[in-house]
């Protein structure tokens, strides 16, 4: 008969949403690992600041598979990193008003930043600004 | 959010009227409790940094001219050794993620609880170490 496994990780919820957030933070967690290392080497490493500039990002949201692979890493990294803040919310904050407020603060951001991160992704449009610049130059 | 049963040690040679900082000179806090603190200060860290990402990437959508005017904060050398600071916690959070995971779903990862952290920091030391070489090269060219 085998000892009883020690209460180790943070425990998993019974059911419910904190449930699914739970495998969520999971899931997205290991999508996150491929995406973001992927664009850490492409926009750090392998570019820098130095080159990155408006054409760069023209030029790279010209393909819809960079637009795919940017919208889907804004959504998984966003609820990710906003979950992890509930948690520390839930860990530090006890007074049940600034619970509320704190609750409310990190659902408001999750909706304001993926709304203003999807209009950036999905609207841009360089063909107005570079038919402009064209325009001036000639 | 608990990650270890690590009973709660002795505060090493500290004495009783120690106050403050001072009273943890000589503590080794346990690797479930380090690395769990690490993991919540790089998320949190990485989070910051995405929020101030997602505003400037936003800005792309008023036009070059905008966009690149602001680019010089990013250029500046603050900002580039923020950077470094903001990979070493994105691979730290990376690695460390796994080992959580591992001691989730693997029923008998918790014998392994210091291995496994070292195989953490190895793994860290192996991505981060090129990573910040390369960011480090293409700064002071």
């Amino acid at each position: 008969m085998s000892a009883p496994r020690p209460r180790v990780g943070r425990e998993r919820p019974a059911g419910g949403f904190e449930l699914y957030s739970w495998y969520f933070f999971r899931i997205s967690g290991l999508l996150l690992i491929f995406l973001a290392i992927t664009h850490v080497v492409i926009m750090h490493v392998i570019n820098t600041v130095d080159e990155i500039d408006w054409n760069f990002v023209a030029d790279r949201w010209g393909s819809p598979f960079w637009r795919a692979f940017d919208w889907l890493m804004l959504f998984l990294a966003l609820l990710h990193g906003l979950n992890g803040a509930r948690l520390a919310v839930d860990d530090y904050i006890r007074a049940r008003g600034w619970r509320i407020f704190a609750h409310s603060i990190l659902w408001s951001a999750a909706v304001i930043f993926l709304i203003i991160g999807s209009i950036a992704v999905l609207t841009f449009d360089p063909s107005a600004f570079q038919a402009a610049s064209t325009a001036a130059g000639s | 959010m608990t990650t270890g049963t690590v009973p709660t040690q002795e505060r090493g040679p500290a004495t009783a009227g120690t106050r403050g900082i001072a009273a943890y000179r000589g503590y080794r806090p346990p690797v479930g409790m380090l690395s769990w603190a690490l993991h919540r200060i790089t998320g949190l860290g990485v989070l910051l940094f995405l929020l101030l990402h997602i505003v400037d990437i936003f800005l792309v959508g008023y036009g070059p001219e905008t966009f690149n005017e602001l680019l010089f904060i990013y250029r500046h050398p603050v900002f580039r050794i923020g950077e470094i600071i903001l990979v070493a916690g994105l691979y730290y959070h990376a690695a460390n993620g796994v080992r959580i995971i591992l001691i989730d779903f693997w029923e008998k990862a918790y014998r392994f609880e210091r291995q496994l952290f070292y195989g953490v920091i190895a793994v860290f030391l192996a991505g981060f170490l090129p990573t910040a070489f390369f960011m480090i090269r293409a700064m002071v060219r």
